[in-house]
């Protein structure tokens, strides 16, 4: 196990939020943007202090497809496949930055918690298709070849910041 | 703060004459697909060059201009998406195009200083030059209603927004009008829900204020799903307070006193700029306790989706609201009964409460005066695919196919023929060339099997297969389909699976007509719309292109030569010259070989995505 979670941004979340059962969906939206992820031990706190069941809750979270439960990266790679980037050629954008990064549909996170590579439905940026976005920056008319330039530029990014 | 109906009016006149003494202004296009060509780095620019030579300017419109004549502004949505960045000049009303860092200067120098075009940025189409936004075959063939302010004001700056007459229409609905009345403007507009359904929004209005159970609510759908649309999202980053006016228009008509409007999380630059227009509004007292000293209170809230496409269907995304799974239930009671915490609740998108608020300013005649009979008004669609003009545009009503694709959407991109337009998006259906002269409007559609569901079109070429079309909205369906009932959860399962085995090449005899079995079935009994027409892609592309599952299912071809399964990509050794450059594309390391000797491909490992072919410069790379 990694170390314990500083879980006290939990209870500033809860704190703004007015406690209120009806809030949930933006408390499970806040926490996961601190942590990226939903880590598990939050479930029982949010349960004690919403007075909602653990049960009912781990049921949002799965249900809706932005929550996740597995750590993400620090680089969140959506590649989006609507209907225009698809028609437009997204798969072997997407196919280029698995291969690079070794994720695959069911793998999505890179061992090191840098990068996470998922699929959207659509960004609504039809115009440039195809786009993809890293930490929800739009970068348009991608190509494969562009792929390996950003994940280079990305992970220089990283290395800087040691 | 503005206290009563007299404040507002001198709030306005004094913005107007801010707004008029700014004669130059630089208008720079801040909608997402503009921001990620670079367009904020532009206006960063611009700013800097511009305080660089002393010139007085202004961002927005200030409360207290101190540097009239120049305004700098951050505008949504131009629409023209395929040549952004855009910048838009006053009061020439030129529009620059794919606009650079670089070209910052010359803007500043030429327009700004000596009001010259800079000719090179202008539009230009077979060897024609167009300065002027307006003359634009893309811009001349539109009526842009909801979408007028889109791109010439800032999205930012409430100020602006009642300069050019904002918030009257809230004011003539709160002190020249009570609730029938409204309702009755509204009815008599014959404005129908732009969500996709069509349903008249005056009866909705009605049937909520009839209602005797309190409190009541007034909701906006703004969770536009559907891949390849994107009209919800310009008008609330563009012009959200038009939207958020016309919501407190439905709240008097109602009797609703609390707005919600719920945005996917997709639309981050939407929704900051939404919760920056309330936050406006409520400084200046028109959202908020007693508003204008009416008496009338309403407040806004923002909800964020968490990504579920069925959170579009009405009584999902109340529940969804209301912190719970987004399931739909069983109608009746429905969402004007029972709607927002099982209270009766005022249900309409994005773009239908954005026409409200000309409705009320100019009247229903005037607005019945656009468009068709049964469907009055204007529509915006997203205009994307394969085609040369993608972006957002607003048209008649009654407009037809031809007109948008081939005259607004400038025609073809490439050299495909023109195929099929899929509208409607995952619950639409693909209207063919024998479609391209209907009138679009909600019956006609209707008469045809198709809907304008949101209003998203993607224009199809020659070389898109509709097989496998079919199968993408299959795949998105599915994806999304909630779960709650079986012929949903189940059938669209299984209809993938045929899909899926189709355009593998592994199709059987007798499969088109399971499908279409197991589109009825589910059209039939499934709980909510996205159910009810998920087969809708499946059923109309069996019907016009028939012949193209038939050569996948009996000769495993795929006539438009775009099935990756169903191609084999192979190196022409003679034309190959050994450079490796497609090796580094590939993907998945299929192709391998000597440098300077003719490379080949490993067909067990090649998914046929046709990069390789697209960067071999000695054309050496073929499908066959």
């Amino acid at each position: 196990m990694t170390a314990k979670l500083d879980l006290s941004a939990v209870y500033t979340i809860l704190d703004k939020s007015g406690r209120k059962q009806q809030a949930i969906i933006s408390i499970l939206q806040e926490i996961q943007e601190v942590y990226h992820y939903l880590p598990q031990e939050v479930f029982p706190i949010l349960s004690k202090e919403l007075g909602m069941s653990e049960a009912r809750i781990f049921s949002i979270a799965t249900f809706y497809e932005n929550f996740s439960l597995e750590p993400k990266g620090k680089y969140v790679i959506k590649v989006c496949d609507g209907t225009a980037c698809h028609v437009r050629k997204s798969i072997p954008i997407l196919e280029k930055l698995r291969s690079e990064l070794g994720l695959s549909e069911k793998k999505k996170t890179t061992d090191d918690l840098n990068f996470t590579v998922e699929t959207v439905s659509c960004l609504g940026a039809c115009g440039l298709a195809p786009v993809l976005t890293v930490n929800d920056v739009v970068h348009p008319e991608m190509t494969p070849d562009k792929v390996v330039i950003l994940l280079n530029k990305l992970k220089e990014e990283l290395q800087d910041a040691e | 703060m503005l206290n009563n109906r007299e404040e507002l009016i001198a709030y306005r006149a004094a913005a107007e004459k801010d707004y008029a003494a700014q004669e130059k202004k630089i208008i720079v296009c801040a909608g997402t697909g503009c921001v990620a060509g670079g367009s904020l780095q532009i206006f960063d620019r611009l700013k800097e060059l511009i305080e660089a030579k002393g010139l007085p300017v202004e961002l927005g419109l200030a409360e207290d201009p101190h540097s009239p004549g120049l305004g700098l502004k951050k505008s949504g949505c131009h629409g023209f998406c395929e040549m952004g960045p855009l910048v838009r000049l006053e009061p020439q009303g030129w529009l620059y195009t794919k606009v650079k860092v670089e070209d910052c200067e010359e803007i500043v120098e030429q327009t700004i200083e000596k009001g010259l075009c800079v000719d090179r940025l202008a539009y230009k189409r077979d060897g024609e030059i167009y300065r002027e936004q307006s003359e634009i075959p893309f811009y001349r063939q539109q009526t842009r209603m909801v979408l007028e302010h889109c791109g010439k004001i800032d999205a930012d700056t409430i100020r602006e927004y009642i300069a050019i007459g904002g918030y009257s229409a809230l004011e003539k609905a709160l002190f020249d009008m009570d609730a029938d009345s409204i309702v009755a403007e509204v009815s008599d507009s014959g404005l129908r829900g732009r969500g996709g359904g069509g349903f008249p929004a005056g009866k909705k209005w009605e049937q909520v204020k009839r209602q005797k159970t309190t409190p009541k609510y007034v909701v906006c759908n703004g969770d536009e799903g559907d891949p390849g649309a994107f009209m919800d999202r310009s008008i609330m980053e563009g012009d959200p307070h038009r939207m958020l006016e016309g919501m407190i228009i439905a709240g008097i008509a109602c009797g609703a006193s609390e707005g919600y409007i719920y945005v996917r999380a997709e639309y981050p630059l939407a929704v900051r700029r939404l919760k920056t227009a309330i936050a406006q509004a409520e400084e200046l007292g028109l959202l908020g306790e007693n508003i204008l000293g009416s008496g009338f209170s309403f407040q806004m809230h923002v909800n964020c989706g968490a990504g579920a496409f069925v959170c579009g269907e009405g009584s999902a995304l109340t529940s969804s609201i209301e912190g719970k799974r987004g399931f739909p239930r069983v109608k009746p009671p429905r969402t004007v009964e029972q709607g927002l915490f099982d209270k009766p609740t005022c249900l309409n998108n994005v773009e239908t409460y954005a026409n409200v608020p000309s409705i009320i300013t100019n009247g229903s005649a005037w607005f019945r005066g656009f468009g068709s009979e049964k469907s009055p008004g204007t529509k915006a669609f997203a205009l994307t695919g394969n085609i040369k003009n993608t972006g957002l545009i607003e048209v008649p009503m009654g407009t037809t196919l031809r007109e948008i694709i081939f005259e607004i959407g400038g025609g073809m991109r490439g050299d495909g023929e023109f195929k099929a337009v899929q509208i409607g998006g995952p619950s639409g259906a693909c209207l063919t060339k024998e479609h391209l002269d209907l009138p679009l409007d909600f019956d006609t559609l209707k008469k045809v099997g198709a809907m304008i569901g949101s209003g998203g079109l993607v224009v199809m070429d020659s070389h898109s297969c509709m097989v496998e079309v079919a199968r993408f909205f299959m795949n998105f369906t599915q994806n999304e389909s909630c779960g709650k009932c079986v012929p949903c959860r189940e059938g669209t399962k299984r209809m993938l699976e045929i899909l899926e085995r189709i355009v593998a090449g592994e199709g059987r005899d007798g499969d088109i007509e399971l499908l279409l079995e197991l589109s009825e079935t589910i059209s039939a009994t499934a709980l909510c719309g996205l159910g009810k027409s998920a087969s809708s892609p499946v059923v109309s592309t069996i019907k016009n292109f028939r012949e193209e599952y038939e050569a996948h299912i009996y000769d495993k071809r795929c006539p438009a030569g775009a099935c990756q399964k169903l191609k084999q990509i192979v190196i022409d050794p003679a034309l190959c010259k050994g450079c490796s450059k497609c090796s580094r594309s590939c993907p998945v390391s299929a192709i391998s070989g000597k440098i300077k000797e003719p490379f080949t491909i490993d067909l067990n490992k090649c998914i046929r995505c046709g990069s390789c072919i697209d960067t071999c410069v000695f054309k050496a790379i073929k499908e066959v």
